[in-house]
């Protein structure tokens, strides 16, 4: 958006400007596709080695190029590393994660940024600064918590303690958007009758969905990829995310790196579907977050 | 007031919903102190319920913390009081003196370079032109994976015959191969490297909405009056990313002092401590060395070095909030 404002009707456009911009766009494309091969290069070798043969890696070794091409990584990390049901797991917290965070976390906002609640800022304020907490001031205590409640080494544990520590967040960036959206419309569903459970439902919570799809995306990604909490209130392999059961795999299939590359593959695979189907909403998501 | 009894004559017939219904019922028993406040109950609930689940797993348990900071505790008999004891056994413990060594080199390594570098990467990528698109998309994949993944991608790059020392050899570098995660004074760099990997995108990507928001005329007026590139940097981009400078600063270093995946799982702190974190030094102590009063006062020490960002953070909010 600079450049056609940077761009004027310049006095006679000479012939050493235009060869100066074609030598900037040479630059620019050379330097920022090195770049991205850089930080392209280890994806593509995990790739690469995940569909290796454990003979071929300890043959040619892991820097070399494949001579063979086989999904065998991918089958010894899926049933036998235990990746099939650590993925099940992982979906089994993070979806009721995100839905109970976000459905708690918009109820919150609403009443904060629609209502005069006594207290708002503080309370606002009070929720945000739990999830700045560093989790390990919590560890501790939660773990000690949840074998008191009866829910150690369960995914309810697992879920309870996530979406508490990330509802002050998402209160806080709701908050936000919420507060943008004129006080008319809700006047006039008053006027017409609506409760607040009305207001939230069929006024509120609609016009927030951008925000709601950006936090959606981000959240998804961040519990997903959690690794301290699960290690913390949980024991058992069979209940491991796929994020934990990785350190398994590693420690499982030593200097396999095929089966290892695999089991990264099929970990990381989830979140990069949701960031390339939500890319819009994953940015927005994070610029949301950034308090300016 | 008006917003409730609106509902409850318009909705008189479909009472069924149990949050209205609930609202209703407490309103009439609350009537007076709403007509105090002007809050009908059911948004006091709304309020509520998600504080008490973040009062029940978070401050709760966060009080409890710092009371165990002060015990010596096993996990098994009742704590016993200590005072201060974990506290002062830190001045004495090397591993302690380490940990928190490496959490500052860590914090001004990763978080700088984190920082320089995300800057520096948006200023590249920051017109919209062809391909651009892609090469953001490029460096902003790995903020989507875990630590955990990204550990042990770059942990298959390390090994002896992976590609790092590989391209090494190639490049005429062979002298410089190395066991980067096994030898001490490599281990807490090599262990950087993937998370700034990891982080730059992320910082990239605040900095380009960053950039985006400054008014293109501060530029043709600065053009104008003759300013080169670098005075049009300094004097226009920089100010005006202040506020977001403010947020990568607190960003980062929240994120820092919160490191542990990428460390825990590509050498555990090891060897013999060399890239040890206070984060991963109190999570071994606590759930390994089953030493759960110093692991907790090892995580307060976090907590306090976290705090002057918190609070400054929290002080931004709330005047944002307004």
């Amino acid at each position: 958006m600079a450049p056609s404002t940077a761009n004027p009707a310049a006095p006679a456009a000479s012939r050493s400007a235009r060869r100066r911009k074609m030598w900037g766009t040479v630059a620019f494309h050379g330097s920022a596709s090195l770049l991205s091969v850089l930080w392209l290069v280890p994806i593509a070798v995990v790739l690469i080695t995940a569909t290796r043969s454990f003979d071929d890696i300890a043959a040619h070794g892991l820097g070399s190029m494949p001579h063979t091409f086989t999904l065998g990584g991918f089958r010894s990390a899926w049933t036998d590393g235990g990746q099939q049901q650590a993925l099940i797991n992982s979906l089994l917290v993070t979806i009721p994660t995100v839905l109970l965070s976000l459905l708690l976390a918009s109820m919150a906002a609403f009443a904060l940024s629609r209502y005069a609640v006594p207290f708002r800022r503080a309370l606002l304020l009070l929720m945000l600064s739990g999830n700045l907490l560093p989790p390990q001031i919590l560890l501790i205590p939660v773990s000690k918590l949840s074998e008191k409640l009866g829910v150690y080494d369960s995914l309810y544990a697992l879920i309870g303690v996530q979406v508490g520590f990330g509802v002050g967040f998402y209160v806080f960036v709701l908050h936000g958007f919420m507060r943008s959206i004129p006080a008319e419309i809700q006047q006039a569903a008053v006027i017409d009758g609506a409760g607040p459970w009305q207001i939230y439902t069929r006024i509120i919570l609609p016009l927030a969905r951008p925000a709601l799809a950006a936090l959606t995306a981000l959240s998804f990604t961040w519990i997903f990829n959690d690794l301290l909490w699960s290690i913390t209130v949980l024991r058992s392999d069979s209940k491991m995310p796929i994020t934990a059961s990785l350190l398994g795999l590693q420690g499982q299939y030593v200097s396999q790196w095929n089966v290892i590359a695999a089991g990264s593959v099929i970990a990381a695979a989830p979140t990069v579907i949701v960031f390339l189907r939500f890319q819009r909403h994953f940015v927005a998501g994070l610029n949301l977050g950034a308090v300016k | 007031m008006a917003l409730l009894t609106a509902t409850g004559s318009r909705n008189g017939g479909e009472g069924s919903d149990a949050g209205t219904g609930r609202g209703r019922g407490l309103g009439r028993r609350l009537g007076r102190r709403r007509a105090a406040t002007g809050v009908p109950p059911v948004v006091l609930a709304f309020v509520l319920v998600p504080l008490l689940a973040e009062g029940f797993w978070v401050f709760w348990p966060a009080l409890q913390g710092f009371w165990l900071s002060l015990t010596k505790w096993d996990g098994v008999s009742p704590p016993q009081f200590i005072g201060l004891g974990n506290y002062r056994e830190m001045i004495h413990d090397s591993v302690f003196h380490t940990a928190l060594l490496d959490t500052v080199l860590w914090l001004a390594l990763f978080g700088g370079l984190s920082a320089i570098l995300g800057l520096g990467a948006a200023l590249l990528l920051q017109q919209e032109r062809r391909g651009v698109g892609f090469y953001r998309a490029a460096l902003f994949l790995p903020v989507v994976f875990s630590l955990t993944a990204t550990a042990l991608v770059w942990q298959a790059m390390y090994q002896p015959d992976g590609l790092v020392d590989k391209t090494m050899s190639g490049l005429g570098l062979g002298g410089l191969t190395h066991p980067w995660l096994a030898d001490q004074d490599t281990a807490l760099y090599a262990v950087i490297v993937p998370a700034l990997w990891r982080q730059i995108g992320y910082v990239m990507v605040l900095y380009l909405a960053g950039l985006k928001g400054i008014d293109p005329a501060l530029y043709e007026a600065a053009k104008v009056d003759g300013a080169t590139r670098w005075q049009q940097f300094r004097h226009i981009t920089l100010p005006q990313l202040s506020s977001v400078n403010a947020v990568v600063l607190s960003v980062i270093i929240i994120d820092s002092l919160r490191s542990f995946d990428v460390v825990w799982a590509l050498t555990r702190g090891g060897p013999y401590h060399s890239s040890e974190l206070l984060s991963t030094y109190m999570y071994s102590t606590s759930f390994q060395s089953l030493r759960l009063g110093y692991g907790s006062a090892l995580a307060v020490v976090i907590f306090v070095l976290a705090f002057g960002v918190i609070a400054s953070y929290l002080v931004r909010a709330f005047k944002e909030a307004d």
